[in-house]
């Protein structure tokens, strides 16, 4: 798997988030996404942005184009997000990804809606040191 | 700060949405609107979101408590142009947008209010003709 591009931008605020709605656009686009898949990284996106400002405390996202394939075989395009904040972190990651789960201010699908919306989900989170989620969606 | 125009048709109040929220807007829509359908009296809400290219949980749940609000102050909403995309995200997402009528667009959607309109004209006449009968 080779990284094709990659772009790193500043998740503090909502304008950010919504900054980060409109930047994934663009590169879901540029990646070759369809409109069913490019909507479903957008808003896979705009929660985990969303997440990183009002419970990480704000934080980073590093954006990645993606290729893999075998040599001389089909070429797979993928664009992989990650999020990365040094907030509270997650205590009980199980319980944060269940539906329902909420810890104020939203209907608790952030976590558990974004990993459905996406091919890989993966997430890291220490207490008191922050949480990092990495999503990837392939065409 | 920013607002989205509320356009009073009749009885009936217009919300287009056409940019991309950040939550803050979202959240004074929802204030917006609620204070509208409380100042006017309106009997319907209609939102027309076809300009959005995404709905995630918190647009969701504005849009929810909208309706729920609306219903409190006895005012439908409508919520109509959902793209197809946006639609197959929110299921997925696990969004059931409870409590909120949906029409594939405004013309469909003028109609949902104009039907609850008409059968709380209905609802009343009986109401009075029945008063009658029973004087």
């Amino acid at each position: 798997m080779t990284v094709t591009q990659t772009d790193e931008r500043a998740v503090q605020s909502q304008n950010d988030v919504v900054l980060i709605r409109q930047i994934v656009r663009e590169w879901a686009r540029e990646v070759g996404f369809g409109l069913v898949d490019q909507t479903k990284i957008i808003t896979a996106a705009s929660e985990l942005a969303r997440n990183a400002v009002l419970h990480g405390g704000g934080g980073v996202v590093r954006l990645e184009s993606l290729e893999k394939g075998a040599p001389g075989g089909p070429v797979r395009r993928g664009l992989r997000l990650t999020f990365e904040d040094e907030g509270p972190g997650i205590p009980d990651v199980e319980q944060a990804l269940t539906d329902g789960y909420t810890s104020g201010g939203g209907m608790g699908l952030g976590l558990g809606g974004s990993r459905r919306l996406v091919n890989e989900f993966e997430i890291q989170s220490t207490v008191g040191e922050g949480t990092r989620i990495i999503v990837t969606r392939w065409k | 700060m920013d607002r989205i125009p509320i356009l009073r048709m009749g009885p009936y109040l217009l919300v287009t949405v056409q940019v991309d929220m950040h939550d803050r807007l979202a959240m004074a829509l929802q204030d917006d609107l609620t204070t509208q359908i409380d100042r006017t009296g309106a009997s319907g809400v209609l939102i027309d979101i076809s300009s959005l290219d995404m709905v995630d949980s918190f647009i969701g749940r504005m849009l929810s408590d909208i309706a729920a609000m609306g219903r409190v102050l006895d005012a439908e909403t409508v919520v109509v142009g959902m793209r197809p995309a946006v639609a197959i995200t929110l299921v997925e997402l696990g969004l059931s947008l409870e409590g909120i009528r949906t029409a594939l667009n405004v013309e469909r959607g003028m109609e949902i209010l104009r039907a609850g309109t008409d059968a709380a004209r209905d609802a009343d006449r009986e109401f009075v003709d029945r008063d009658r009968d029973a004087d």
